[in-house]
Order: C-alpha cells, then sequence, then structure tokens
C-alpha cells in the first residue's frame, strides 16, 4: 500500500463530521461503532501491478476504480451510510504473489473496508486468500483463473468471467463464425504464456475446440518474457494450422503477431482468447497486422449510451478504452452495491450482501448480476474484430455491431 | 529448422553483445558492476522511439545522435555523480548504480507511463527469403550494424592513445596517474563510452522489440551472463559470448521449447561459473 487518495477536502469535513457523531454519541447513548461506521469513509483498497512488466494495465485498471469511486462520491456517497465517502487506497503488487498478500495485511492494518485487485491471477490468488483471514471482501476486477473463486472463500468475488466460461464462449464463437463460412478451418495451435492465465486457458480450450469439430494440432507454451519468436514462428508454420490462437499478455501478443507477419505465416485469422495486447492501441500503431484479427475477451456494450459515454470520457482524458478500465469500474460499482445494501461496513454483512448481488450493469453486455460461489453467472465474453481500423463486436450474434470476417482478407 | 534456429540466434546474439559489451567495459576498467545497466538502456530505447515519434528519424539513423547523447550522458553521471558520491569505494558506487536505476526506471514510468511502445517502419516485414527461414531487414541491419559497432570499439580500444590510456587504467591504476593520464578523466570517458553502447544498442533493439520502463530489465540478465562467459572486460569475449548466449536461447527454444529453452543460458552461466570462473577470455581490456 502507497498512500491514500485525498478527496473533496476530506480531513476537515471528516473531523467536523465525527466530531459531530461523538457529540450526538454522548447525548443520545447509542453505541460508538455504529454511529461511527454511518459518518467514516468506507476505504477500498485497489492493488495492481503498479510497478513491473504490467505497468501500464495496471494504471488503466486504477484509473477505472477511481473513475467510479468519484463518480460515486460526487453522486452523493454511500447513503444508506450517511453519504459516506468511498476512500482509494492504492497498493502495488509489482507482479509478484507474495507482495501482494503483503499489500493486503497492510490494508488491513489501515482498515480498509474491501478490497479489489489484482490483474494476474496469481497475485489475486494470493491477496484473496490473505484477505480471507479478515473475512475483507474482495473483488476481482481483472483475473481469469476461476481458482480464484473456486476455493470456497465466502469474501471473494468476481463480475467478470473466468477462463472457465470464456473458453468455452470462445470455442463456441469460433464454430459459429466458423460454420457461417463454410467451415473452412480444421485445425488450431494454441500459443499461449506459461503462467496460470495462459496454462489454465490452453488446457480448458483443447476439449471445448475438439466439440466444435477444430483440432489443436499443437500447443506452444512460451516464457515471460520473450525476445524473440522466430522459433514459434517457423514451428507454426511447420504445423500449417488454420487458426492460430495466442493467449498471452501485451508485450509478447504484439511481437508474436510482428514475427508470423515478418516470417511469412499463412493462416486464415489470428483468434486471441484473452488478447492481453488486441486493444485499441494496437489497432492504432499496426493497423496491417491487425486488420482482422479476432479476440474474444472482456468488452463493453457498443450499443449502450453509458458504455459509449465512457468511451468517449476515458478518450478525452488521453487515454484508451481497454478493458482495464471497465472493468475496473464495474467491480468498484459492485463493491459500492454491497455496502450500500449492507447499510454498514461490517463484513459479514458486505459480503452477504455482495453474495446476493442483482446489480445490474447497463454498459457491458451482461444479464443482471447473479453471483454463484462467488461468480456471476451474468456476465459473458465477447468476439471482437478489427475492422477498418475499429473494433467490432462480432459474437454473440445478440451484441454484434458487425459480422465477421473470416477468413480474413 | 535448426539452421534457423541458429541463424536467428546469431542475430540476436550480436545485437546481445552490444547491450553486454558497455557493461564489461565498465568492469574491465572500473572494476564495478554498473546496476543501472538495464534503466540506461531503455532510455536509449525511449530517445530512439522519442525521435521517431516527434521527429520522424529512422531508429538506425538515430544512432548518430543518440550514441553521442548517451556518452555525454555517462560521462556526466560518471563525473559529477557517481564518481564523486561514492568516495571512491566500490560498494558505495554500487548502491549508488542501483538507487540511480530505481529512479530512472520510477521516472520513466512517471513521465512515459508504462505503456508499450512499439515502431512501425515502412521495410519492418520486408525481409530476405533464405528458403528455410525469412531474415527481417530489420533483423539484417541490426546484426551487421552491431557487428560494426563491436570492432569500432575494438579498434579504439587497441589502436588509439584514448584506448591505450584506457587500458593502462585499467591494468595499473596508480601507475597511469604517475606517467600523467588523468585517471578521473578516464574513469568518466569509459563510463561514457558504455552508455554510449547502450544507446546504439536502443537504436538497434527498438525497431525489433518494445518499450516500457521495464524492457532494459529483459536484456540486462542476459548481458551479466555473456559477461561472466566471455571473461570480465573483454570486448571478443563479449561478442563470442554474445553469440553462444544467442544461439543457446534459440536452439534451446527449439528443442526443449521455448520456456524450457531458457534453462541452457542460466547452465552455461553455472558452469562457466565452476568450470573456468576467468570466462572464456579472461583477461582485462
Amino acid at each position: 500500500m502507497s498512500k491514500i487518495i485525498p478527496h473533496l477536502g476530506g480531513s476537515r469535513r471528516r473531523f467536523i463530521r465525527n466530531a459531530g457523531a461523538t457529540v450526538a454519541l454522548a447525548s443520545t447513548g447509542l453505541s460508538m461503532p455504529h454511529i461511527a461506521q454511518a459518518a467514516g469513509a468506507v476505504k477500498i483498497g485497489l492493488i495492481h501491478p503498479a510497478t513491473g512488466w504490467a505497468a501500464y494495465p495496471a494504471a488503466q485498471l486504477r484509473y477505472g476504480a477511481q473513475m467510479a469511486i468519484a463518480d460515486i462520491n460526487a453522486a452523493g456517497g454511500i447513503k444508506s451510510m450517511g453519504g459516506a465517502q468511498i476512500e482509494a487506497l492504492l497498493g502495488d503488487s509489482q507482479t509478484k504473489p507474495e507482495i501482494g498478500a503483503a499489500e493486503v495485511e497492510k490494508m488491513n492494518e489501515a482498515g480498509v473496508h474491501a478490497l479489489q485487485g489484482c490483474y494476474q491471477s496469481a497475485v489475486g490468488l494470493a491477496a484473496s486468500a490473505a484477505a480471507a483471514k479478515y473475512n475483507i471482501p474482495f473483488s476481482v476486477d481483472v483475473g481469469v483463473s476461476d481458482k480464484l473463486v473456486g476455493r470456497g472463500l465466502s469474501n471473494v468475488f468476481r463480475m467478470a468471467d473466468g477462463y472457465g466460461r470464456i473458453a468455452r464462449d470462445a470455442s463456441a464463437y469460433l464454430g459459429e463464425i466458423n460454420a457461417a463460412a463454410g467451415s473452412p478451418a480444421k485445425t488450431v495451435v494454441i500459443v499461449h504464456e506459461e503462467s496460470e492465465f495462459g496454462t489454465g486457458t490452453a488446457k480448458l480450450l483443447t476439449p471445448a475446440l475438439a466439440e466444435r469439430g477444430l483440432t489443436v494440432v499443437d500447443t506452444i507454451k512460451h516464457a515471460n518474457p520473450t525476445r524473440n519468436f522466430d522459433n514459434i514462428a517457423l514451428r507454426i508454420k511447420s504445423a500449417k494450422p488454420d487458426i492460430i490462437m495466442p493467449i498471452n499478455y501485451p508485450g509478447e501478443y504484439v511481437l508474436l503477431a510482428k514475427t508470423l507477419r515478418q516470417q511469412r505465416v499463412d493462416f486464415m485469422t489470428s483468434f486471441s482468447v484473452l488478447g492481453g495486447g488486441f486493444n485499441f492501441k494496437f489497432i492504432d500503431d499496426m493497423p496491417e497486422i491487425a486488420e482482422n484479427m479476432i479476440d474474444v475477451n472482456h468488452w463493453y456494450d457498443p450499443r449502450s449510451a453509458s458504455g459509449q459515454a465512457m468511451r468517449k470520457r476515458t478518450e478525452a482524458d488521453g487515454k484508451y478504452f481497454t478493458f482495464e478500465v471497465y472493468c475496473a469500474y464495474m467491480s468498484i460499482m459492485f463493491l459500492a452495491d454491497g455496502f450500500e445494501r449492507a447499510g454498514s461496513t461490517d463484513k459479514d454483512a458486505v459480503n452477504a450482501a455482495l453474495a446476493s448481488s442483482t446489480l445490474e450493469v447497463d454498459f457491458m453486455p451482461y444479464d443482471k448480476t447473479e453471483m454463484v460461489n462467488g461468480q456471476n453467472m451474468g456476465s459473458r465474453a465477447v468476439a471482437i474484430q478489427a475492422q477498418n481500423g475499429d473494433c467490432q463486436v462480432v459474437a454473440p450474434s445478440a451484441y454484434a455491431s458487425s459480422k465477421a470476417v473470416f477468413p480474413r482478407a | 529448422m535448426l539452421p534457423a534456429a541458429m541463424i536467428n540466434g546469431l542475430m540476436y546474439g550480436a545485437i546481445y553483445a552490444l547491450v553486454a559489451l558497455g557493461l564489461t567495459l565498465i568492469y574491465g576498467v572500473l572494476h564495478i558492476i554498473n546496476f543501472a545497466h538495464g534503466a540506461m538502456l531503455m532510455l536509449s530505447l525511449y530517445a530512439a522511439f522519442f525521435l521517431f515519434h516527434l521527429f520522424g528519424i529512422d531508429p538506425y539513423l538515430a544512432i548518430v545522435i543518440v550514441t553521442p547523447a548517451a556518452f555525454v550522458f555517462g560521462y556526466v553521471i560518471y563525473r559529477w555523480g557517481v564518481g564523486k558520491l561514492s568516495g571512491g569505494r566500490d560498494q558505495n558506487i554500487l548502491l549508488i548504480t542501483l538507487g540511480l536505476s530505481i529512479i530512472i526506471e520510477n521516472g520513466a514510468l512517471f513521465f512515459f507511463t508504462g505503456d508499450q511502445q512499439t515502431v512501425s517502419l515502412s521495410y519492418s516485414y520486408d525481409a530476405v527469403d533464405l528458403g528455410f527461414v525469412f531474415l527481417s531487414y530489420p533483423k539484417i541491419i541490426s546484426f551487421f550494424a552491431s557487428l560494426l559497432i563491436c570492432l569500432l570499439l575494438w579498434a579504439l580500444m587497441t589502436k588509439t592513445d584514448l584506448g591505450r590510456a584506457i587500458r593502462a587504467v585499467a591494468k595499473q591504476r596508480e601507475g597511469a596517474r604517475l606517467v600523467g593520464i588523468d585517471v578521473e578523466n578516464i574513469f568518466a570517458i569509459t563510463f561514457g563510452i558504455g552508455i554510449a553502447c547502450l544507446g546504439a544498442a536502443g537504436c538497434m533493439l527498438l525497431p525489433i522489440f518494445y518499450v516500457d520502463p521495464y524492457t532494459g530489465n529483459i536484456f540486462v540478465v542476459i548481458a551479466f551472463t555473456i559477461v561472466v562467459l566471455g571473461g570480465m572486460g573483454s570486448i571478443v569475449g563479449a561478442l563470442l559470448g554474445g553469440f553462444i548466449i544467442g544461439i543457446t536461447e534459440s536452439v534451446g527454444g527449439l528443442l526443449l521449447g521455448e520456456s524450457l529453452g531458457q534453462i541452457g543460458i542460466s547452465l552455461i552461466f553455472i558452469l562457466i561459473l565452476i568450470l573456468k570462473p576467468t570466462g572464456l577470455f579472461g583477461s582485462k581490456v
């Protein structure tokens, strides 16, 4: 944990408010904890890899979370708690699980009421386990391992999808797109990074793709970072797959895409799953390479007015509207809704409120929230494709903004 | 695919050697490990990136701007920073360079953000077809330019008065001082040349890699291995070590998989420490 973000002259206002609460306590004899909770700020700890190779997505996550906090505070804070304002406590996991867990300990000592993080599944696993010791509500903003919500921890929740549902949906979307084109694709090569995120997703995809009539002819694991993708490109070339399926983080995603082009690897499409580098910036930087590439990922609903407004607002701030921004925003809204319905910062009450959440998130292509063992069953990832320098949703058809170009032009 | 892997390894090995050259030169003369080496490589990459992004200067042409600028930066940092603050004590120098790396990396994170930046040149995807592998123009240019820079540095060290002065300081500091060599100035010049190598390496790397505030660290571990393998302070050793490590990484990746292939580099590091701790060319510069 690094620092507490001040807001709206908070310290003086809090002092006056707390002083008033103390006077009220003396005159009415109400219990101190209840009054103090009603008047105090709600502290939410944000744990992300602010330094290290994942500093960019971490900055995007912080930006989205702080945008949500500013919006909630501007709208009157947590109303059931007397308009309590939300304060963000910022933590840096430095991409290391043990540091992520240590940040939880520091934040607990600082009196945090809920936590959010951590981008990397491995860090999320360690941090949420540390939070479980104190029963602190923990919302996973980005982190796809299903182990995050599959350990029976009653304090851990995730609004976005995990890799189990995403692998299933990705296979279904690819099957649909392939079938619509007359099923020209038969074979797939999966290229994945070596951690829990890439390895876990790749394992689930192989049988799921087989159900759609697609055979995985090679699965290639690579290190983080990988400096040279030439060997991998040549290995892919010798396997002659119809589809290349990358599952990796931003730097390696972009390097692989460049190397495939340099080595003249021929394929029908790159269909990544949770492709860390597939975003508006990639399309802007390398439009020729990005054109017609497909990714299955967390994505906003481009048909919603609030989604479009958030995109405009983000771009006006000079930032790209990456999935980290709205996933973090959504996660804060989810936590705030929990505090609102619990009416206090009591951990059991907040966890119970989060577990029974029915929050509707109109800027995401989601159904009404329904938590089952901490996982939102109303969430879904979508297939997006780079088309003419923009990004279009191409599956599922209910949310599609364009028809998929497949095989690529 | 083995010949293709070996050629790819050679291509990258030359660039690795360039990164390691600065490190080995600074160690050979100053007898210190520059822990800010990765951070300074990252600054060079950013310098090349901004010259391209703001002024459209091709990274390979930017070498004539970035390399002298890196020399001046290194000279100033040593002469009025590292040299003065350390009081001549090696352990202080280590701590100062470590602190410097933290300042540079976090400064880059603050000013440039953590966003990964890449460049697309008009010839980025043009390639020579060898039949079994395509060699992209940027990789070919980087390979030959790196070799040329290694050759120039070798000539500087062996054929010029400055090179002789640097070697004299490396071999016998007090003796060099007695014959009138400005030792402190030579220290700063050597540090500057070491950082200038990074300036050139940054320009070579940008077209084939990406830059973010932590990119330097990706290459610095390799550079340390090369320095140990080639022999601390040896230019020829750095070049040969670069090739060996580049090929090991590439062939190891092919045979063992890209994840396990990295083991070969660590294995070489351990074996050389056990069997020949002075490295392949263990003599001083």
